[in-house]
């Protein structure tokens, strides 16, 4: 740690955070992906932990996505309403992230706690093929990871699940002090 | 998206270096891991890029460099020479995308590299197209030095190959 204050100050601190000028193709980050999978798949004996594991990859790069993201996206403005969360993870999050928009963003009727996020196709699934026996396997557990460090870095604590629904569906349920405090803001 | 991609491949790194204790074992493990990726990704290379037969390990290395790395990374890297046979040659990257977000080494993890997956990816590539090479880091900015330089040696004499077309 000592080292990195006497150095001096690391070129890659001072670059500016614009864009990235090149896309890269899908064909890299899937095979990168797969390969993350296997590694998981070998090291762990049930599809839960799979799940698991992939899931706390996704909370690494989310953790680290949003600073970035967040500065560029709504620079001088922090969202402090649920649904202004919500509205910023499916469009500019999503779009930065995976090039398109998440497909829907629902309610769910019975509890206000809970939100849906759903995609038809996501990213993360494009290459994978689940066999029979893993049936319950979704690798948007990935994703799921990912949103729930977003969530909870931004201030509104979560847990996030990734189910087969419509597609890929990202259950959000939001803690209870949450809540509370977006309904106290809205009274106000 | 890139951002997405390099990120991920932060955090394959990271749960390496938690899993493993020894530096080599995580640049082992990346090398491998980028080994199985690369027989896939010389699959896609070819058919999306249908280029000539190679005809001499020059135009090998400027194909990987000009038109791979464009591809999949979105960097160009320069070619060069380094002996006089013509079996080795070096890329020089002045812009590597994988660490675009990494500052630097953590002073525990000083050998490890961090990008040894590219090596292991173009050597699984490499091998698919029957040419066997041995891929290696000869500098990397990681570690202080001023560029990133990968140096593939291809195992094979330029006479085999003529032999094999006969």
């Amino acid at each position: 740690m000592d080292s990195r204050f006497t150095r001096g100050k690391s070129p890659v601190l001072e670059r500016a955070l614009g864009r990235p000028r090149s896309e890269l193709s899908l064909a890299a980050f899937a095979l990168l992906f797969s390969e993350l999978v296997q590694y998981c798949q070998r090291r762990v004996a049930s599809v839960a932990e799979l799940q698991a594991r992939l899931a706390q990859l996704g909370h690494h790069v989310g953790l680290r996505a949003l600073d970035a993201l967040v500065a560029r996206e709504r620079p001088g403005r922090r969202e402090t309403k649920v649904l202004g969360v919500l509205l910023f993870v499916k469009g500019p999050l999503w779009r930065a992230l995976f090039g398109r928009e998440a497909d829907k963003l629902e309610q769910a009727n019975d509890d206000d706690r809970t939100f849906y996020v759903i995609e038809r196709e996501p990213l993360v699934n494009t290459f994978v093929s689940v066999p029979r026996e893993n049936s319950s396997l979704n690798c948007a557990a990935f994703a799921a990871g990912l949103l729930e460090a977003v969530l909870g870095a931004s201030g509104f604590p979560a847990r996030v699940s990734a189910h087969w629904h419509k597609g890929t569906t990202l259950m959000i349920k939001f803690d209870e002090a949450v809540i509370a405090r977006d309904k106290s803001l809205e009274g106000r | 998206s890139r951002e997405l991609f390099v990120l991920t491949y932060g955090a394959l790194v990271a749960q390496l270096c938690k899993d493993y204790e020894k530096d080599e074992d995580v640049n082992t493990c990346l090398d491998r891991m980028g080994y199985d990726i690369g027989v896939r990704l010389i699959d896609d290379f070819l058919a999306r890029s249908a280029v000539k037969k190679c005809r001499s390990y020059s135009e090998t290395a400027d194909m990987i460099a000009q038109v791979a790395f464009k591809t999949y990374l979105g960097v160009t890297p320069s070619v060069s020479c380094s002996s006089a046979t013509g079996n080795e040659f070096s890329l020089i990257l002045d812009k590597n995308p994988l660490v675009d977000f990494v500052e630097e080494l953590p002073a525990e993890r000083a050998s490890l590299c961090y990008c040894n997956l590219l090596c292991g990816v173009i050597r699984g590539a490499l091998e698919m197209v029957h040419l066997a090479a041995e891929v290696t880091f000869l500098q990397d900015r990681l570690k202080g030095d001023a560029v990133t330089e990968i140096g593939i040696t291809f195992l094979r004499k330029p006479e085999d190959r003529k032999h094999k077309r006969n």
